[in-house]
C-alpha cells in the first residue's frame, strides 16, 4: 500500500492521536464519548433530547396533578392510545426526511379501514382478504401521490391536500353519511384490547436485548476487520443496561394486574377481572420500528432518502435515482399509514365516515415534536415514536384532569409550534439556513 | 512530452443558431495541471459539460489514452474515469464526510453497509492527499469550512480512482489561507498521476498551480501555453482578444 510513504508526512497532533488514520470520533473512553455527544447537542444536533425531556416533565407533572395518571391501568392505556399516532408518525418520517409532507396519511388510514370494514361487514369477504385489499389500496394511494410529486413535480403539500379532501369524499361514499360499522373481528380487536401472557412480555424484552446486542457486535466486528477504531465497549453495555432497566420496568408494570377489583357481595367476591400483560400492539410497533430503522440506517435505500433530503442535486449527480426514491417513499408512507388505521379501529371498535380525519396533523406533529426536521434530511423513526408518546401523554393527562377538549388542542398546537421553532433554531446553529433551496 | 490522457480535437457545439464551440482542441496530461481560462461566454462551461457527458459535442473527436471514445452520458465519463468537481459543490450537508465520499456507491456486505471499510478507505484517501485540516471523517459536512468542503469534494473524485479531474472554479468562494490549501491539494492530486483540468478566473491561482494554460476566446482555443514560458500580461491579452497566436493549437 502507498500509505507507508506518507506516514512520515504526518506531523503535529494527527500523528500523536492515531498512527495511520484520520480520527472518526469513535476514539477515547466513555467520558470522551459523552463529551463529544454534548458538543453535538450544543452545536444544535439535539435529536430526540427535547422530546424525551418533555415526556419526563409532562409525566411528572401529570403524576402530581392526578392520582390516576401513574397507575398500571393508565400506563397500559397510554400505550394503546399512543399506538396509532406512533405508527402514523413513523409512516410520515419517510416523506418528511425528503423534505416533503403527506397531509393525507391520516385519511389514507381512514379510507382503507372504511373499505376494509364494508368488505367484511357488508360484502361478507374473509377479513384476511379484506385486509390485503386495504393494504393494496394504501399502496395504490401512495403510488398516486408519488406519481404527481416525483414525476409530475407538483408540491407534495398540494397533492396531498387534494387527497385529504378527496379521500374524505370517498369515505362518505363508501360508508354513507352518518353510517357507522362495528368491528367484530376478534383478531383485529385483539391487537389493542388483548395482552401477551406475562411470560411473553419477558420473552419480548429478551429478544429486544439480543437483537440490539447482536447488531452492536456485528458492527464492531466489521469495524475491527477494516482496522478502524471502535467505540469503547462500555457504551454497548451501558446501552443494553438502559434497555434492560427501562424495558424491564415497563414489562413489570404491564404484567401487574390492572383489572377491576372484585366487589364483595354477601361475603362472596363478585365481578372483577384480571387484566395483565403487555398489549399485543406493542410488539407490533417494535417490529415495524426496528425494520424501518434498519432500512433507514443500514441500506442504500435509507441512505439515499437522507441524501435527497439533504441535497437533491448532489444526490442526482451521485447517480441516485431521485425520482424512484421519492416515489417509493410515498408508497412506504401510505402503506404504513394503513397499520395506523388498523390500530385505530382496533382501539375504537368502530369505523365511521370521518375515520382518520383528525389524525393528520397529529401525525406530523408527532414527528416534528420528536425532532424530525420538516426541512428534510434529519430525524429517525424513534424520534417520531417518542414525539407521539409526548402528544399522547398530553391528551391522556389533560383528559384525566377533566379539562375541556379545547385545552387539549391548544396545548398540543403550542407544543408543535415550540418543536418546530426548536427545529428551525437548531438548524441554524448546525450551520444550515432556514430557507429551503 | 508524454501521451495525453485526454485529447479533444476540433470539437463543435452549437445551441440552435448560436455556435458556442467552433472547433476546439484541448489536451490534458497525466500528472499535469492544465488551466482552462477565458472570459465569461468563451465556452468553458460548454467544453466541460461535453467532457462530463452532460451535453455531448455535436462533432469532433475525443481520444482517451490515444483511443477514440464516445462521450454521450455522465455514465460514459464516469466509466472512463472523468470526474467533475462542480463549483456549487455537490455535497449533502446532513451527511458526514464518509457518507458523502461514498454516496451512490456505498460498500455493502449482505445488503447492509460496511461502515468500517468505507471509513477506512475514506481515511486512506484523505491521507494520501495529505489532508490535515479534517479532524474526524465522521464530521457532518454542515460543520465544515468552504476549503474543507472543497477538499472532501476532490477526495471524492480521487476515491473513484478518477484519471481526469475537472475542477470548476475551486477557489472562487475561499479566503486566502483556504485557497492556499486547496491549491496545494490540486498539486498533490496531479502528483498522484491524475490529469487535472482547472477552470479559474483567478490568474494568480492559475500561475501558482498550472503547468499549461489554454485560453478560450469566443469559442476558439486561441492559445496553448506553458506556464513557465508566458506572462500574466500575455494571458490577459489572449483572454480579452487583444493578442492572438495566429494558429490555434
Amino acid at each position: 500500500m502507498s500509505t507507508t510513504q506518507e506516514r512520515g508526512d504526518l506531523t503535529g497532533d494527527l500523528a500523536t492521536t492515531s498512527v495511520d488514520l484520520i480520527g472518526s470520533g469513535q476514539e477515547g473512553g466513555i467520558l470522551d464519548q459523552v463529551g463529544a455527544w454534548w458538543q453535538r447537542v450544543r452545536a444544535g444536533d439535539m435529536g430526540a433530547l427535547p422530546a424525551v425531556g418533555g415526556f419526563v416533565v409532562l409525566s411528572v407533572l401529570f403524576s402530581l396533578l392526578s392520582p390516576f395518571f401513574f397507575t398500571e391501568r393508565n400506563f397500559a392505556n397510554l400505550m394503546t392510545q399512543a399506538a396509532t399516532l406512533v405508527m402514523l408518525g413513523m409512516a410520515l418520517v419517510f416523506v418528511i426526511l425528503l423534505g416533503e409532507i403527506d397531509l393525507s396519511a391520516g385519511v389514507t388510514a381512514g379510507v382503507t379501514m372504511c373499505i376494509f370494514i364494508v368488505l367484511v361487514n357488508v360484502q361478507g369477504v374473509n377479513w384476511i382478504v379484506a385486509l390485503a385489499v386495504a393494504f393494496l389500496i394504501g399502496i395504490a394511494i401512495g403510488t398516486f401521490i408519488g406519481f404527481f410529486v416525483a414525476r409530475v413535480g407538483i408540491p407534495s403539500f398540494v397533492v396531498t391536500l387534494g387527497l385529504f379532501l378527496g379521500l374524505q369524499g370517498l369515505e362518505l361514499i363508501v360508508i354513507g353519511s352518518g353510517g357507522l360499522y362495528r368491528v367484530q373481528i376478534p383478531e383485529i380487536l385483539a391487537i389493542q384490547n388483548s395482552n401477551l401472557p406475562t411470560w411473553g412480555g419477558w420473552v419480548m424484552l429478551v429478544v429486544v436485548l439480543l437483537v440490539s446486542g447482536v447488531t452492536s457486535f456485528v458492527d464492531r466486528r466489521r469495524r475491527s476487520a477494516a482496522g478502524v477504531p471502535n467505540r469503547t465497549i462500555a457504551l454497548v453495555w451501558a446501552k443494553l443496561a438502559v434497555f434492560a432497566v427501562l424495558g424491564g420496568l415497563a414489562v413489570f408494570l404491564l404484567n401487574r394486574n390492572r383489572g377491576q377489583a372484585p366487589t364483595i357481595l354477601n361475603g362472596q367476591e363478585v365481578g372483577g377481572n384480571i387484566v395483565e400483560g403487555v398489549p399485543i400492539v406493542v410488539p407490533f410497533v417494535l417490529v415495524i420500528l426496528w425494520v424501518g430503522t434498519f432500512v433507514l440506517d443500514r441500506t442504500k435505500y435509507g441512505r439515499y432518502i437522507y441524501a435527497i433530503g439533504g441535497n437533491p442535486e448532489a444526490a442526482r449527480r451521485s447517480g441516485i435515482k431521485v425520482v424512484t426514491i421519492r416515489w417509493t417513499a410515498f408508497i412506504v408512507c401510505s402503506f404504513l399509514a394503513v397499520f395506523a388505521g388498523l390500530f385505530s379501529i382496533s382501539k375504537v371498535g368502530s369505523v365511521d365516515a370521518a375515520a382518520g380525519r383528525d389524525l393528520v396533523l397529529s401525525g406530523v406533529a408527532a414527528a416534528v415534536v420528536g425532532g424530525v426536521s420538516l426541512f428534510g434530511g434529519r430525524g429517525r423513526l424513534i424520534h417520531a415514536a417518542i414525539g407521539a408518546l409526548v402528544i399522547a401523554v398530553i391528551t391522556n393527562g389533560l383528559g384525566l384532569l377533566n379539562l375541556p377538549a379545547g385545552v387539549n388542542y391548544l396545548v398540543t398546537g403550542g407544543v408543535l409550534v415550540l418543536a418546530a421553532t426548536v427545529d428551525a433554531v437548531s438548524r441554524v446553529r448546525a450551520g444550515g439556513t432556514i430557507l429551503r433551496t | 512530452m508524454s501521451v495525453p490522457i485526454i485529447e479533444l480535437t476540433d470539437v463543435v457545439k452549437s445551441f440552435g443558431p448560436v455556435s458556442v464551440l467552433k472547433g476546439v482542441s484541448l489536451r490534458a496530461y497525466p500528472g499535469k495541471v492544465t488551466a482552462l481560462v477565458g472570459d465569461n461566454g468563451a465556452g468553458k462551461s460548454t467544453l466541460i459539460k461535453g467532457l462530463a457527458g452532460v451535453q455531448p459535442y455535436d462533432s469532433g473527436s475525443v481520444r482517451f489514452d490515444g483511443e477514440e471514445v464516445s462521450l454521450h452520458s455522465p455514465r460514459d465519463a464516469s466509466r472512463l474515469g472523468v470526474e467533475v468537481v462542480y463549483q456549487d459543490l455537490a455535497l449533502c450537508d446532513n451527511l458526514d464526510i464518509v457518507q458523502n465520499m461514498f454516496l451512490g456507491r456505498e460498500e455493502t456486505r449482505l445488503g447492509t453497509f460496511d461502515e468500517g471499510r468505507m471509513e477506512r478507505e475514506a481515511s486512506d484517501t484523505l491521507r494520501s492527499l495529505s489532508v490535515r485540516t479534517v479532524k474526524s471523517v465522521r464530521q457532518k459536512v454542515s460543520s465544515l469550512s468552504g476549503g474543507q468542503r472543497q477538499t472532501v469534494a476532490i477526495a471524492r473524485a480521487v476515491l473513484k480512482k478518477a484519471r481526469v479531474v475537472i475542477l470548476d472554479e475551486p477557489t472562487a468562494a475561499l479566503g486566502v489561507a483556504q485557497t492556499e490549501q486547496v491549491l496545494a491539494l490540486v498539486r498533490r492530486l496531479a502528483d498522484q498521476g491524475v490529469a487535472v483540468i482547472i477552470i479559474s478566473h483567478n490568474l494568480a491561482d492559475v500561475f501558482a498551480v498550472a503547468d499549461h494554460i489554454s485560453v478560450l476566446y469566443l469559442g476558439q482555443m486561441v492559445a496553448d501555453l506553458e506556464t513557465r514560458a508566458t506572462t500574466r500580461d500575455d494571458v490577459v491579452g489572449y483572454i480579452t482578444g487583444t493578442k492572438t497566436m495566429g494558429v490555434s493549437a
